[in-house]
């Protein structure tokens, strides 16, 4: 999964010299070949058959019937399932982000202090983020916060007797979140990036002027920070909202108890692979591309509004 | 976005001796705090099960290696099958893309030929596509071509810039193996796992832990390997980590 965002500035395809032969053209689409085979044979075309499939009941075995809008209308109408799924989602997605940002803007800035041993310290944040999306992480955090797990021993250390936080509906999903927030380190290496571009000169100028710390950190760190944080907030939102394994692993595949871990992504899968309701959740990937799309249009329309780029 | 971003000089050295203690107090208890559950798998994969509850302690006071022997062969089909798998898996990945990516990056960076911009620009906006909007028609299609319980779709190149990440990410990638490895003789590690889990992994936990911990092995080596290069890639270009 590349969820790489080349920085949109990128000069490399502007700026070209004027005619280009027929012989670099063919030498363009033939080192081009094995992305555009990829890109129709495996992006565009999939996702033109997905969109015909969600106007369609289809289980593998017989040939998808067409229902018109039938599937979109149950999405928005008659599926608590889909609710519930919608709710656990944005519920996610409006604790873990946040929260996971503001640590790694504080560490990030913590770090950018002059310390010795920033190296180290960075790289043991950053190990989390490598490694977290693997199913052995999942399998820790289930054992972390089952009933008899590590985080109730020490609780019990300090005369707290812990509930499985696991096995628990109202608070399985917040397990989750912290296994998010658990993983801030590439946001953080990134806002650590940023900070280093701000320059010193302007943070002695505003102490001469008698400004505090945390009107520096108003006035001047965080609003030529906005690129940065913009960048992190929708990377990671986008992210947030395709999070699977860890539900998957943590409720055995039931997005349980009683729905609590129910990730979109999770009941999609559901859906398609153990109900094979492949119409339906083709429906569902489509509302899911458009809450993405729809995030994504919304944070660059805001962004003329709080995003400074002038620095 | 940012040149020689992770360079170690100081930037803002204004802060008295006391405040830096302070900072370095902070940062080792969260150091302390985050990594502690990883050490503790560690140690956990070490002790016998009756020890694992109630010992939060990170040095085990029975050692043994059974639980690496024991989570070994815990299935039908032994965690070296899955190693194997998961590496296969991982290199044709790795392969796939430095060919495909740097052959589209040449014909980007050093070619100029009609329709560039355009091919550019949709190739940036496919990375923002979630993949589960391609990913029945995708899998339908692997399906009729009897491509399922093998390892093609899995090292279907993908668009990432770096090596290692691939690797790495592939290794990681619980989705789409979920999906496409029904027979246990071509599961990867992370299924692998996710089966260790539902037969024994709840009377057996230190086998369990001993798996996982495995698992996470190669991805501790690479981490050591190429840490420069992992964090300045994230630094210069925000790649997901």
């Amino acid at each position: 999964m590349a969820d790489t965002l080349i920085d949109a500035a990128t000069p490399v395809a502007a700026a070209r010299a004027p005619e280009s032969s027929w012989r670099d053209c063919a030498a363009g689409y033939l080192f081009l070949a094995p992305w555009l085979i990829g890109f129709f044979g495996l992006t565009l075309g999939p996702a033109l058959v997905s969109l015909y499939l969600s106007f369609t009941d289809y289980d593998l075995l017989s040939n998808p019937r067409w229902v018109g809008a039938a599937n979109y209308v149950r999405i928005a109408t008659s599926d608590p399932k889909f609710s519930a799924a919608m709710h656990v989602t944005f519920l996610y997605v409006a604790l873990a982000v946040p929260l996971k940002l503001t640590f790694a803007l504080l560490v990030a800035m913590i770090l950018n202090r002059g310390l010795r041993g920033l190296p180290l310290y960075r790289a043991i944040f950053y190990l989390p983020s490598l490694i977290g999306a693997s199913v052995a992480i999942s399998v820790l955090w289930r054992q972390l916060f089952a009933g008899d797990g590590l985080l109730n021993q020490a609780l019990k250390l300090v005369g707290i007797h812990g509930p499985s936080w696991i096995s628990n509906p109202d608070t399985a999903l917040y397990t989750l979140v912290a296994l998010s927030v658990w993983q801030f380190g590439s946001p953080m290496i990134i806002f650590l990036a940023g900070l280093r571009q701000i320059p010193k000169d302007v943070y002695e100028a505003a102490e001469i002027d008698g400004a505090s710390r945390s009107q520096q950190f108003w006035r001047i760190t965080l609003p030529l920070l906005t690129p940065v944080v913009f960048f992190n907030v929708v990377v990671q939102t986008i992210d947030a909202f395709k999070a699977f394994t860890p539900a998957f692993i943590i409720s055995g595949g039931t997005g349980g108890p009683i729905d609590a871990t129910l990730f979109y992504t999770l009941y999609l899968y559901q859906e398609a692979f153990a109900y094979f309701r492949m119409g339906y959740a083709s429906a569902l990937a489509w509302v899911l591309v458009v809450i993405i799309a729809a995030f994504t249009a919304l944070s660059f329309l805001s962004s003329r509004y709080w995003v400074h780029y002038d620095g | 976005m940012v040149d020689l971003a992770t360079s170690d000089e100081i930037p803002h050295p204004r802060n008295g001796r006391g405040r830096a203690l302070i900072y370095h107090v902070v940062l080792c208890l969260a150091s302390i705090a985050m990594l502690y559950p990883l050490l503790w798998m560690l140690a956990s994969s070490f002790k016998p099960d009756s020890d694992i509850f109630g010992d939060a302690s990170l040095w085990p006071r029975h050692f043994s290696l059974d639980a690496y022997w024991r989570g070994w062969s815990g299935l039908q089909v032994t965690f070296g099958r899955f190693f194997l798998n998961s590496l296969v898996v991982s290199l044709c990945s790795v392969v796939g893309n430095v060919m495909s990516c740097s052959l589209a990056a040449y014909a980007f960076a050093r070619l100029k030929f009609r329709g560039q911009k355009f091919w550019f620009a949709l190739m940036l906006g496919t990375l923002m596509l979630p993949y589960h909007v391609t990913l029945i028609p995708q899998y339908i299609l692997f399906l009729n071509l009897d491509w399922v319980d093998t390892f093609l779709p899995l090292s279907v190149p993908a668009l990432a810039t770096a090596a290692v990440f691939t690797f790495i990410w592939t290794w990681d990638d619980f989705f789409g193996p979920l999906i496409y490895l029904n027979d246990m003789n071509s599961y990867t590690v992370q299924l692998g796992l996710r089966s260790f889990v539902d037969s024994t992994g709840k009377s057996d936990w230190s086998g369990l832990f001993a798996m996982s911990t495995l698992t996470l092995l190669p991805l501790f080596v690479l981490f050591l390997l190429f840490q420069r290069l992992l964090i300045d890639g994230i630094a210069t270009t925000g790649m997901k980590g």
